[in-house]
Protein backbone atom coordinates (compact mmCIF):
# COMPACT_ATOMS: atom_id res chain seq x y z
CA UNK A 1 0.00 0.00 0.00
CA UNK A 2 1.56 3.52 -0.87
CA UNK A 3 2.44 6.39 1.65
CA UNK A 4 1.74 9.57 2.10
CA UNK A 5 4.54 12.32 2.78
CA UNK A 6 3.89 12.18 6.39
CA UNK A 7 3.65 8.37 6.64
CA UNK A 8 7.06 8.27 5.16
CA UNK A 9 8.60 11.08 7.34
CA UNK A 10 7.50 9.30 10.35
CA UNK A 11 8.26 5.75 8.62
CA UNK A 12 12.10 7.46 8.55
CA UNK A 13 11.91 7.59 12.43
CA UNK A 14 10.25 4.91 13.55
CA UNK A 15 10.72 1.20 13.48
CA UNK A 16 6.92 0.47 14.02
CA UNK A 17 4.04 0.03 11.46
CA UNK A 18 2.93 3.28 10.27
CA UNK A 19 -0.56 3.28 9.09
CA UNK A 20 -2.42 6.35 9.77
CA UNK A 21 -4.35 5.24 13.60
CA UNK A 22 -1.81 3.42 14.82
CA UNK A 23 0.61 4.97 17.44
CA UNK A 24 4.11 4.52 17.05
CA UNK A 25 7.28 6.14 18.68
CA UNK A 26 9.11 8.42 16.63
CA UNK A 27 12.84 9.98 17.08
CA UNK A 28 12.65 13.60 17.25
CA UNK A 29 15.98 15.30 15.43
CA UNK A 30 15.38 18.46 16.81
CA UNK A 31 14.02 19.14 20.10
CA UNK A 32 13.06 22.58 21.01
CA UNK A 33 11.60 24.64 23.47
CA UNK A 34 10.91 28.67 23.72
CA UNK A 35 10.27 31.43 26.84
CA UNK A 36 6.40 29.98 26.67
CA UNK A 37 6.86 26.75 28.42
CA UNK A 38 10.52 26.67 28.55
CA UNK A 39 10.93 26.82 32.43
CA UNK A 40 8.12 24.01 32.94
CA UNK A 41 10.36 22.18 30.71
CA UNK A 42 13.09 22.59 32.78
CA UNK A 43 11.34 22.31 36.28
CA UNK A 44 10.02 18.76 34.77
CA UNK A 45 12.88 17.37 33.98
CA UNK A 46 14.50 18.72 37.12
CA UNK A 47 11.60 17.26 39.30
CA UNK A 48 11.81 13.62 37.51
CA UNK A 49 15.34 13.16 36.89
CA UNK A 50 17.33 15.12 39.55
CA UNK A 51 20.30 12.78 39.72
CA UNK A 52 20.43 11.87 35.83
CA UNK A 53 21.39 13.42 32.54
CA UNK A 54 18.59 15.69 31.29
CA UNK A 55 19.15 15.79 27.63
CA UNK A 56 19.51 13.12 25.11
CA UNK A 57 21.92 15.16 22.91
CA UNK A 58 22.97 18.74 23.78
CA UNK A 59 23.39 19.06 19.96
CA UNK A 60 19.92 18.07 19.19
CA UNK A 61 18.38 20.19 21.75
CA UNK A 62 17.48 24.36 21.30
CA UNK A 63 15.72 26.68 23.26
CA UNK A 64 14.20 29.67 21.02
CA UNK A 65 13.20 32.65 23.27
CA UNK A 66 10.51 34.73 20.51
CA UNK A 67 7.19 35.05 23.08
CA UNK A 68 7.66 37.78 24.94
CA UNK A 69 11.24 39.40 23.41
CA UNK A 70 13.09 41.02 26.23
CA UNK A 71 11.15 39.68 28.81
CA UNK A 72 8.64 42.88 29.80
CA UNK A 73 7.27 41.03 33.14
CA UNK A 74 9.25 39.31 35.90
CA UNK A 75 7.81 36.44 35.39
CA UNK A 76 9.00 36.10 31.77
CA UNK A 77 12.25 37.42 32.96
CA UNK A 78 12.45 34.44 35.66
CA UNK A 79 11.24 32.28 33.34
CA UNK A 80 13.71 32.97 30.49
CA UNK A 81 16.49 33.45 33.21
CA UNK A 82 15.66 29.77 34.21
CA UNK A 83 15.53 28.11 30.26
CA UNK A 84 18.68 30.24 29.75
CA UNK A 85 20.60 28.63 32.46
CA UNK A 86 19.64 25.70 31.98
CA UNK A 87 20.80 26.25 28.50
CA UNK A 88 24.64 27.04 29.36
CA UNK A 89 24.73 24.29 31.69
CA UNK A 90 23.35 21.12 29.34
CA UNK A 91 23.17 22.65 25.57
CA UNK A 92 25.47 23.65 23.08
CA UNK A 93 26.25 27.19 23.53
CA UNK A 94 24.44 27.92 19.87
CA UNK A 95 22.14 25.80 20.60
CA UNK A 96 20.36 29.16 23.18
CA UNK A 97 18.42 31.82 20.50
CA UNK A 98 18.13 34.60 22.94
CA UNK A 99 15.64 37.26 23.24
CA UNK A 100 16.87 38.85 20.31
CA UNK A 101 17.03 35.79 17.13
CA UNK A 102 13.55 36.18 16.38
CA UNK A 103 10.76 33.68 16.17
CA UNK A 104 11.99 30.26 16.55
CA UNK A 105 10.55 28.22 13.96
CA UNK A 106 11.77 30.88 11.27
CA UNK A 107 14.96 30.60 12.99
CA UNK A 108 15.39 27.08 12.41
CA UNK A 109 14.47 27.32 8.51
CA UNK A 110 17.14 30.20 8.27
CA UNK A 111 19.87 28.30 10.38
CA UNK A 112 19.54 25.21 8.48
CA UNK A 113 18.30 23.10 11.69
CA UNK A 114 15.38 21.57 10.52
CA UNK A 115 15.52 20.45 6.94
CA UNK A 116 13.17 18.39 4.28
CA UNK A 117 12.06 15.47 5.93
CA UNK A 118 12.88 15.88 9.43
CA UNK A 119 11.19 16.08 12.83
CA UNK A 120 10.60 18.63 14.71
CA UNK A 121 8.92 19.33 18.62
CA UNK A 122 8.43 22.51 20.47
CA UNK A 123 6.06 24.25 22.77
CA UNK A 124 4.92 26.37 19.67
CA UNK A 125 1.65 25.73 18.55
CA UNK A 126 2.91 26.84 15.17
CA UNK A 127 5.93 24.73 14.67
CA UNK A 128 4.03 22.85 12.27
CA UNK A 129 4.91 25.72 9.79
CA UNK A 130 7.47 23.77 9.39
CA UNK A 131 5.62 21.82 6.93
CA UNK A 132 6.57 24.97 3.93
CA UNK A 133 9.97 23.09 3.26
CA UNK A 134 8.37 19.21 3.84
CA UNK A 135 10.02 19.09 7.30
CA UNK A 136 7.31 17.71 10.22
CA UNK A 137 7.37 19.91 13.21
CA UNK A 138 4.29 19.85 16.32
CA UNK A 139 4.04 21.98 19.03
CA UNK A 140 3.49 20.04 22.25
CA UNK A 141 2.69 20.58 26.16
CA UNK A 142 5.48 21.10 28.22
CA UNK A 143 5.82 17.47 30.05
CA UNK A 144 5.98 16.45 26.46
CA UNK A 145 8.71 18.46 25.18
CA UNK A 146 10.71 17.79 28.47
CA UNK A 147 10.33 13.92 27.68
CA UNK A 148 11.44 14.66 24.37
CA UNK A 149 14.42 16.63 25.49
CA UNK A 150 14.47 13.53 28.10
CA UNK A 151 15.05 10.51 25.38
CA UNK A 152 14.63 11.88 22.05
CA UNK A 153 11.65 10.12 20.81
CA UNK A 154 7.82 11.15 21.39
CA UNK A 155 5.54 9.41 20.59
CA UNK A 156 2.31 10.07 17.87
CA UNK A 157 -0.91 8.75 16.52
CA UNK A 158 0.45 8.70 12.62
CA UNK A 159 -2.25 11.38 10.77
CA UNK A 160 -4.76 10.82 8.03
CA UNK A 161 -3.95 12.84 5.15
CA UNK A 162 -6.02 14.98 2.78
CA UNK A 163 -4.97 16.63 -0.27
CA UNK A 164 -5.60 20.37 -1.18
CA UNK A 165 -4.78 21.08 -4.94
CA UNK A 166 -5.16 24.73 -5.71
CA UNK A 167 -4.49 25.83 -9.45
CA UNK A 168 -5.22 29.49 -10.80
CA UNK A 169 -3.49 32.63 -10.77
CA UNK A 170 -4.85 35.26 -8.15
CA UNK A 171 -5.36 38.91 -9.06
CA UNK A 172 -2.52 40.89 -9.07
CA UNK A 173 -3.37 42.75 -5.68
CA UNK A 174 -3.66 39.29 -3.94
CA UNK A 175 -0.65 37.06 -2.27
CA UNK A 176 -0.61 33.96 -0.11
CA UNK A 177 -2.34 35.04 2.36
CA UNK A 178 -4.64 35.85 0.52
CA UNK A 179 -4.95 32.21 -0.81
CA UNK A 180 -4.34 31.25 2.72
CA UNK A 181 -7.51 32.91 3.92
CA UNK A 182 -9.35 31.54 0.93
CA UNK A 183 -8.21 28.10 1.75
CA UNK A 184 -9.73 28.93 5.63
CA UNK A 185 -12.98 29.85 3.98
CA UNK A 186 -13.48 26.45 2.15
CA UNK A 187 -12.84 24.63 4.46
CA UNK A 188 -13.09 26.23 7.93
CA UNK A 189 -11.86 26.09 11.22
CA UNK A 190 -12.76 22.18 11.39
CA UNK A 191 -12.01 21.57 7.73
CA UNK A 192 -8.60 19.20 8.21
CA UNK A 193 -9.28 18.40 12.30
CA UNK A 194 -6.33 16.11 13.39
CA UNK A 195 -5.07 15.39 9.57
CA UNK A 196 -1.77 16.04 7.65
CA UNK A 197 -2.38 18.12 4.55
CA UNK A 198 -0.65 18.15 1.51
CA UNK A 199 -0.96 20.48 -0.69
CA UNK A 200 -0.36 20.97 -4.36
CA UNK A 201 -1.32 22.22 -7.75
CA UNK A 202 0.59 25.22 -9.69
CA UNK A 203 -0.73 28.15 -7.53
CA UNK A 204 1.32 26.37 -4.36
CA UNK A 205 3.81 25.50 -6.54
CA UNK A 206 4.65 29.00 -7.46
CA UNK A 207 4.66 30.27 -4.11
CA UNK A 208 8.07 31.84 -2.86
CA UNK A 209 9.51 30.11 0.66
CA UNK A 210 7.91 33.27 2.22
CA UNK A 211 5.10 32.31 0.60
CA UNK A 212 4.64 28.69 1.46
CA UNK A 213 5.40 29.45 5.16
CA UNK A 214 2.28 32.00 5.02
CA UNK A 215 0.13 29.15 3.83
CA UNK A 216 1.50 26.76 5.91
CA UNK A 217 1.56 29.05 9.09
CA UNK A 218 -2.36 28.57 9.62
CA UNK A 219 -3.06 24.44 8.89
CA UNK A 220 -3.38 24.91 12.85
CA UNK A 221 -6.03 27.64 12.30
CA UNK A 222 -7.77 25.07 9.61
CA UNK A 223 -7.69 22.51 13.12
CA UNK A 224 -4.55 20.11 11.11
CA UNK A 225 -1.91 18.46 12.46
CA UNK A 226 0.40 20.25 9.63
CA UNK A 227 0.36 21.66 5.89
CA UNK A 228 3.08 19.95 3.78
CA UNK A 229 4.14 21.91 0.79
CA UNK A 230 6.77 19.39 -1.46
CA UNK A 231 9.83 21.59 -1.69
CA UNK A 232 10.55 22.83 -5.41
CA UNK A 233 14.36 23.37 -6.19
CA UNK A 234 14.60 27.29 -4.50
CA UNK A 235 13.68 25.74 -1.32
CA UNK A 236 15.92 22.17 -1.76
CA UNK A 237 18.41 24.91 -2.38
CA UNK A 238 18.19 27.17 0.62
CA UNK A 239 17.88 24.62 2.89
CA UNK A 240 21.17 22.86 1.59
CA UNK A 241 22.93 25.75 1.70
CA UNK A 242 21.74 27.06 4.99
CA UNK A 243 22.53 23.33 6.63
CA UNK A 244 25.02 22.22 4.82
CA UNK A 245 23.29 18.79 4.72
CA UNK A 246 21.60 16.57 2.25
CA UNK A 247 18.37 15.53 2.90
CA UNK A 248 15.37 12.87 1.53
CA UNK A 249 13.01 14.87 -0.59
CA UNK A 250 9.76 12.75 -0.02
CA UNK A 251 6.88 12.85 -2.44
CA UNK A 252 3.59 10.70 -2.01
CA UNK A 253 3.22 7.37 -3.78
CA UNK A 254 0.48 7.07 -6.63
CA UNK A 255 -2.07 4.51 -4.39
CA UNK A 256 -1.12 6.67 -0.86
CA UNK A 257 -4.36 6.90 0.72
CA UNK A 258 -6.37 9.91 1.54
CA UNK A 259 -9.54 10.76 3.01
CA UNK A 260 -10.50 13.55 0.84
CA UNK A 261 -9.07 15.53 -1.87
CA UNK A 262 -10.45 18.98 -2.53
CA UNK A 263 -9.85 20.81 -5.94
CA UNK A 264 -9.71 24.72 -5.50
CA UNK A 265 -9.37 27.58 -8.63
CA UNK A 266 -8.08 30.28 -7.56
CA UNK A 267 -8.01 32.25 -10.59
CA UNK A 268 -8.48 35.84 -10.01
CA UNK A 269 -9.06 35.49 -6.68
CA UNK A 270 -9.34 38.96 -4.76
CA UNK A 271 -7.70 40.12 -1.84
CA UNK A 272 -9.32 38.37 1.81
CA UNK A 273 -9.58 39.73 4.58
CA UNK A 274 -11.08 37.47 8.02
CA UNK A 275 -13.10 39.21 10.14
CA UNK A 276 -13.04 38.98 14.19
CA UNK A 277 -13.36 36.93 15.84
CA UNK A 278 -12.27 33.57 13.57
CA UNK A 279 -9.73 33.52 11.16
CA UNK A 280 -12.08 31.53 9.44
CA UNK A 281 -14.64 34.36 9.52
CA UNK A 282 -13.38 35.30 5.69
CA UNK A 283 -14.52 37.89 3.18
CA UNK A 284 -13.40 39.50 -0.09
CA UNK A 285 -11.70 42.75 0.95
CA UNK A 286 -14.06 45.15 -1.18
CA UNK A 287 -16.95 43.94 1.39
CA UNK A 288 -15.34 46.05 4.28
CA UNK A 289 -13.33 48.70 2.49
CA UNK A 290 -14.18 51.85 4.12
CA UNK A 291 -14.12 50.83 7.76
CA UNK A 292 -12.29 53.22 9.57
CA UNK A 293 -8.85 51.46 11.48
CA UNK A 294 -6.89 52.71 14.40
CA UNK A 295 -3.80 50.88 14.09
CA UNK A 296 -2.40 47.84 11.34
CA UNK A 297 0.55 45.71 12.29
CA UNK A 298 2.59 43.65 9.90
CA UNK A 299 4.32 40.96 11.81
CA UNK A 300 4.30 37.20 13.15
CA UNK A 301 5.24 33.87 12.00
CA UNK A 302 2.65 34.19 9.13
CA UNK A 303 3.77 37.39 7.37
CA UNK A 304 6.78 38.57 8.96
CA UNK A 305 9.44 37.29 6.52
CA UNK A 306 11.77 40.13 4.65
CA UNK A 307 9.39 39.64 1.45
CA UNK A 308 6.42 40.67 3.62
CA UNK A 309 7.76 43.86 4.68
CA UNK A 310 9.67 44.73 1.87
CA UNK A 311 6.25 44.79 -0.03
CA UNK A 312 4.93 46.91 2.49
CA UNK A 313 8.08 49.31 2.29
CA UNK A 314 7.16 50.00 -1.60
CA UNK A 315 3.99 50.34 -1.05
CA UNK A 316 4.35 53.30 1.68
CA UNK A 317 7.36 54.74 0.05
CA UNK A 318 7.72 58.62 -0.16
CA UNK A 319 4.17 58.78 1.33
CA UNK A 320 2.66 59.18 5.17
CA UNK A 321 0.59 56.49 7.10
CA UNK A 322 -2.64 58.04 7.65
CA UNK A 323 -2.37 60.35 10.47
CA UNK A 324 -5.36 58.36 12.50
CA UNK A 325 -3.49 54.96 12.43
CA UNK A 326 -0.22 53.97 13.84
CA UNK A 327 1.57 51.52 12.03
CA UNK A 328 3.47 48.21 13.29
CA UNK A 329 6.34 46.03 12.04
CA UNK A 330 7.94 43.28 13.45
CA UNK A 331 10.15 41.43 11.60
CA UNK A 332 10.32 37.69 12.39
CA UNK A 333 13.70 37.02 12.89
CA UNK A 334 17.33 39.46 13.49
CA UNK A 335 18.29 38.23 9.70
CA UNK A 336 15.11 39.50 8.30
CA UNK A 337 15.60 42.91 10.46
CA UNK A 338 19.41 42.94 9.39
CA UNK A 339 17.91 42.64 5.88
CA UNK A 340 15.89 45.20 6.26
CA UNK A 341 18.72 47.85 7.50
CA UNK A 342 20.93 46.40 4.94
CA UNK A 343 18.43 47.68 1.99
CA UNK A 344 17.30 51.18 3.55
CA UNK A 345 14.08 49.57 4.50
CA UNK A 346 13.84 50.64 7.59
CA UNK A 347 14.92 54.09 6.99
CA UNK A 348 11.74 54.61 3.93
CA UNK A 349 9.32 52.69 6.72
CA UNK A 350 10.69 54.83 9.71
CA UNK A 351 9.61 58.04 7.35
CA UNK A 352 6.07 56.67 6.52
CA UNK A 353 5.73 56.96 9.97
CA UNK A 354 5.63 53.40 11.06
CA UNK A 355 7.12 51.86 14.50
CA UNK A 356 9.79 49.45 14.05
CA UNK A 357 10.19 46.39 16.31
CA UNK A 358 12.62 43.78 17.29
CA UNK A 359 11.82 40.74 15.81
CA UNK A 360 9.69 38.09 17.64
CA UNK A 361 6.33 36.98 18.40
CA UNK A 362 4.83 40.44 18.91
CA UNK A 363 1.75 41.43 17.58
CA UNK A 364 0.36 37.75 18.63
CA UNK A 365 1.50 36.85 21.71
CA UNK A 366 1.36 38.60 25.24
CA UNK A 367 1.14 41.96 24.05
CA UNK A 368 4.29 42.47 23.22
CA UNK A 369 4.41 45.62 20.85
CA UNK A 370 0.86 46.61 22.16
CA UNK A 371 -2.65 45.55 22.87
CA UNK A 372 -5.46 46.99 21.16
CA UNK A 373 -8.64 49.00 23.85
CA UNK A 374 -11.72 48.32 23.52
CA UNK A 375 -13.27 49.83 19.97
CA UNK A 376 -10.08 49.97 18.77
CA UNK A 377 -10.14 48.23 14.78
CA UNK A 378 -6.97 46.99 13.77
CA UNK A 379 -5.93 45.17 10.66
CA UNK A 380 -3.48 42.04 11.52
CA UNK A 381 -0.98 39.94 8.72
CA UNK A 382 -1.09 37.87 11.74
CA UNK A 383 -3.24 34.52 12.31
CA UNK A 384 -5.05 34.53 14.90
CA UNK A 385 -7.90 37.04 15.80
CA UNK A 386 -10.17 35.50 18.51
CA UNK A 387 -11.83 37.75 20.93
CA UNK A 388 -9.19 39.23 23.57
CA UNK A 389 -6.24 37.82 21.53
CA UNK A 390 -4.69 40.57 21.29
CA UNK A 391 -6.67 42.84 23.80
CA UNK A 392 -10.31 44.69 23.51
CA UNK A 393 -10.26 45.40 20.13
CA UNK A 394 -11.72 44.08 16.89
CA UNK A 395 -8.78 42.74 14.63
CA UNK A 396 -8.85 41.88 10.97
CA UNK A 397 -6.55 39.53 9.63
CA UNK A 398 -5.02 40.40 6.08
CA UNK A 399 -2.23 40.50 3.73
CA UNK A 400 0.55 42.87 4.21
CA UNK A 401 -0.46 44.48 0.53
CA UNK A 402 -4.18 45.22 2.23
CA UNK A 403 -2.29 46.25 5.95
CA UNK A 404 -0.24 48.61 3.73
CA UNK A 405 -3.08 49.94 1.87
CA UNK A 406 -5.36 50.11 4.93
CA UNK A 407 -2.61 52.06 6.74
CA UNK A 408 -2.57 54.46 4.11
CA UNK A 409 -5.82 55.25 3.67
CA UNK A 410 -6.92 54.95 7.36
CA UNK A 411 -9.76 52.57 6.79
CA UNK A 412 -10.26 48.80 5.32
CA UNK A 413 -8.73 49.22 1.72
CA UNK A 414 -8.10 47.19 -1.39
CA UNK A 415 -4.53 47.01 -2.10
CA UNK A 416 -3.89 48.71 -5.74
CA UNK A 417 -0.36 47.26 -7.57
CA UNK B 1 6.23 -6.10 38.78
CA UNK B 2 4.25 -5.97 35.84
CA UNK B 3 0.73 -4.57 36.28
CA UNK B 4 -2.34 -6.52 35.78
CA UNK B 5 -3.80 -6.34 31.82
CA UNK B 6 -7.02 -7.25 32.56
CA UNK B 7 -9.08 -4.74 35.14
CA UNK B 8 -12.33 -5.86 37.18
CA UNK B 9 -13.95 -2.77 38.98
CA UNK B 10 -17.63 -1.01 39.24
CA UNK B 11 -18.70 1.08 36.24
CA UNK B 12 -19.54 4.60 36.98
CA UNK B 13 -21.42 5.62 33.76
CA UNK B 14 -21.89 9.57 32.75
CA UNK B 15 -25.39 9.65 31.43
CA UNK B 16 -27.95 12.80 31.99
CA UNK B 17 -31.24 13.02 33.74
CA UNK B 18 -32.79 10.99 31.16
CA UNK B 19 -30.51 8.40 30.81
CA UNK B 20 -28.75 9.68 27.56
CA UNK B 21 -25.39 9.59 27.41
CA UNK B 22 -23.50 12.87 27.38
CA UNK B 23 -21.07 13.85 24.45
CA UNK B 24 -18.66 16.32 24.15
CA UNK B 25 -17.81 17.15 28.29
CA UNK B 26 -15.07 19.33 27.56
CA UNK B 27 -12.21 19.84 30.25
CA UNK B 28 -13.65 22.75 31.75
CA UNK B 29 -16.53 20.60 32.72
CA UNK B 30 -14.36 18.32 34.20
CA UNK B 31 -11.86 20.64 35.86
CA UNK B 32 -12.99 23.87 36.25
CA UNK B 33 -10.29 26.67 35.09
CA UNK B 34 -11.22 28.09 38.26
CA UNK B 35 -9.20 25.55 40.20
CA UNK B 36 -5.95 25.96 37.68
CA UNK B 37 -3.63 26.98 39.75
CA UNK B 38 -3.76 23.44 41.78
CA UNK B 39 -0.86 21.50 40.85
CA UNK B 40 -1.25 19.12 44.09
CA UNK B 41 -2.76 15.49 43.11
CA UNK B 42 -4.52 14.93 46.30
CA UNK B 43 -6.45 18.24 46.03
CA UNK B 44 -7.86 18.16 42.50
CA UNK B 45 -10.11 14.88 42.96
CA UNK B 46 -12.54 17.25 44.82
CA UNK B 47 -13.57 19.28 41.99
CA UNK B 48 -14.01 16.41 39.28
CA UNK B 49 -17.08 17.36 37.42
CA UNK B 50 -18.02 20.51 39.33
CA UNK B 51 -19.37 22.42 36.13
CA UNK B 52 -20.99 19.19 34.75
CA UNK B 53 -24.86 19.55 35.51
CA UNK B 54 -26.12 16.31 37.18
CA UNK B 55 -22.41 15.18 38.31
CA UNK B 56 -21.23 17.53 40.98
CA UNK B 57 -21.56 14.95 43.30
CA UNK B 58 -19.16 12.49 41.84
CA UNK B 59 -16.15 12.95 43.88
CA UNK B 60 -18.41 11.71 46.92
CA UNK B 61 -20.09 8.91 44.98
CA UNK B 62 -16.74 7.47 42.72
CA UNK B 63 -14.97 4.72 45.13
CA UNK B 64 -11.50 3.78 44.35
CA UNK B 65 -11.30 1.50 41.43
CA UNK B 66 -14.00 2.34 39.62
CA UNK B 67 -14.29 2.88 36.04
CA UNK B 68 -15.10 5.84 34.58
CA UNK B 69 -17.73 5.38 31.30
CA UNK B 70 -18.35 8.13 28.95
CA UNK B 71 -19.59 8.77 25.56
CA UNK B 72 -18.07 10.78 22.42
CA UNK B 73 -15.67 13.77 22.20
CA UNK B 74 -14.49 13.65 26.09
CA UNK B 75 -12.02 15.58 27.18
CA UNK B 76 -12.81 18.22 24.03
CA UNK B 77 -11.00 21.67 25.08
CA UNK B 78 -8.21 22.95 26.64
CA UNK B 79 -4.66 20.76 27.18
CA UNK B 80 -5.26 20.83 31.22
CA UNK B 81 -3.63 18.02 32.53
CA UNK B 82 -5.77 18.23 35.72
CA UNK B 83 -8.88 17.06 33.24
CA UNK B 84 -7.18 13.65 33.34
CA UNK B 85 -5.10 13.70 37.14
CA UNK B 86 -8.61 14.97 38.78
CA UNK B 87 -9.65 11.43 38.00
CA UNK B 88 -6.22 9.68 39.04
CA UNK B 89 -6.85 11.94 42.54
CA UNK B 90 -10.07 9.71 42.78
CA UNK B 91 -8.32 6.31 42.32
CA UNK B 92 -10.47 5.69 39.55
CA UNK B 93 -8.96 2.81 37.89
CA UNK B 94 -9.64 3.42 34.18
CA UNK B 95 -12.03 5.86 31.67
CA UNK B 96 -13.57 3.75 28.61
CA UNK B 97 -15.17 6.03 25.51
CA UNK B 98 -17.11 6.21 22.61
CA UNK B 99 -14.32 9.09 21.67
CA UNK B 100 -11.95 11.75 23.22
CA UNK B 101 -10.34 14.86 22.13
CA UNK B 102 -7.03 14.48 21.03
CA UNK B 103 -5.08 16.36 23.49
CA UNK B 104 -6.92 15.05 26.10
CA UNK B 105 -6.22 11.56 24.93
CA UNK B 106 -2.20 12.21 24.57
CA UNK B 107 -2.59 13.53 28.29
CA UNK B 108 -4.07 10.23 29.84
CA UNK B 109 -1.66 7.88 28.43
CA UNK B 110 1.17 10.37 29.34
CA UNK B 111 0.09 10.31 32.89
CA UNK B 112 -0.66 6.18 32.75
CA UNK B 113 -4.31 5.89 33.70
CA UNK B 114 -5.63 3.40 31.09
CA UNK B 115 -8.15 4.72 28.64
CA UNK B 116 -9.85 2.72 26.06
CA UNK B 117 -11.63 3.65 22.77
CA UNK B 118 -15.41 1.51 22.67
CA UNK B 119 -17.21 3.13 20.33
CA UNK B 120 -20.20 1.31 20.95
CA UNK B 121 -20.10 1.27 25.05
CA UNK B 122 -23.44 3.52 25.75
CA UNK B 123 -25.48 1.23 23.31
CA UNK B 124 -24.48 -1.29 25.25
CA UNK B 125 -26.79 -2.05 27.92
CA UNK B 126 -24.50 -1.13 30.88
CA UNK B 127 -25.52 0.54 34.35
CA UNK B 128 -23.79 1.93 37.09
CA UNK B 129 -23.23 -0.30 39.66
CA UNK B 130 -22.59 -3.28 37.18
CA UNK B 131 -19.22 -5.10 37.22
CA UNK B 132 -16.90 -5.63 34.58
CA UNK B 133 -13.54 -7.34 33.47
CA UNK B 134 -11.77 -5.59 30.78
CA UNK B 135 -8.78 -6.72 28.68
CA UNK B 136 -6.46 -3.90 27.81
CA UNK B 137 -4.38 -6.39 25.27
CA UNK B 138 -7.18 -8.00 23.67
CA UNK B 139 -10.41 -5.41 24.14
CA UNK B 140 -12.67 -7.42 25.16
CA UNK B 141 -15.32 -6.33 28.05
CA UNK B 142 -17.15 -9.01 30.07
CA UNK B 143 -20.39 -7.43 32.37
CA UNK B 144 -19.80 -10.03 35.41
CA UNK B 145 -22.90 -8.55 36.63
CA UNK B 146 -25.07 -10.30 34.30
CA UNK B 147 -22.93 -12.45 32.56
CA UNK B 148 -22.66 -10.97 29.08
CA UNK B 149 -20.21 -9.78 27.23
CA UNK B 150 -19.73 -6.36 25.96
CA UNK B 151 -18.68 -4.80 22.35
CA UNK B 152 -14.95 -4.71 22.68
CA UNK B 153 -12.87 -1.72 23.22
CA UNK B 154 -9.88 -1.06 20.83
CA UNK B 155 -6.73 -2.55 22.41
CA UNK B 156 -4.35 -0.46 23.69
CA UNK B 157 -1.37 0.39 21.85
CA UNK B 158 2.28 -0.64 23.13
CA UNK B 159 3.14 2.77 23.75
CA UNK B 160 -0.05 2.84 25.61
CA UNK B 161 1.02 -0.46 27.39
CA UNK B 162 4.42 0.34 27.56
CA UNK B 163 3.94 3.66 29.57
CA UNK B 164 1.10 2.17 31.79
CA UNK B 165 3.75 -0.53 32.71
CA UNK B 166 6.44 2.09 33.18
CA UNK B 167 3.91 4.40 35.57
CA UNK B 168 3.59 7.58 33.42
CA UNK B 169 5.61 9.06 30.75
CA UNK B 170 8.38 10.30 32.85
CA UNK B 171 8.98 7.20 34.51
CA UNK B 172 9.01 5.93 31.08
CA UNK B 173 11.66 7.86 29.94
CA UNK B 174 13.75 6.93 33.30
CA UNK B 175 13.71 3.45 32.31
CA UNK B 176 15.21 3.97 29.35
CA UNK B 177 18.15 5.98 31.04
Amino acid sequence: MGKTIIEKIIADHTTEDVTPGNIVWMGIDVRSARDFGGANVVKNLEAYYPDQSKVDDPEKTFFTFDCVVPAKTIGYAENQQIARVFARNYLARKNLFDVDAGIGSHVMIEKGIAVPGTTVVGTDSHLNILGAIGSFGQGMGDQDIAFAFKTGITWFEVPESMTIIIEGKPASNAFAKDVTLGVLQEIGSKGSLGKAIEFYGNTVESLDLAGRITLASMVTEMGGIIGLITPNKEVIHYCQNRSNKDFAIHKADRDAIYTESLELDFTNLEPLIALPPSPANVKPVSEVAGKPVDSVIVASCTNGRYEDLALVAKMVKGKKIHTDVMMKIVPATKEVYAQLLENGLINILFEAGAIISNPGCGGCAAGQIGMTGKGEVQVSTGNRNFAGKQGAGDTYLASPATAASTALAGEISVPEL
Amino acid sequence: MKKPTTLEGRVIVIKDQNGKPIDDIDTDMIFHNKHLHITELNEMGQYTFGNLQGWESFPEKAKSGDILIVGKNFGAGSSRQQAVDCFRSLSIQMIVGESFGAIYKRNAINSGIPLMIAPEIMIDDLKTGDNIKINLITGEIFNVSNNRSLKSAIPLSKVQLDIYQAGTLFDYGRKKE
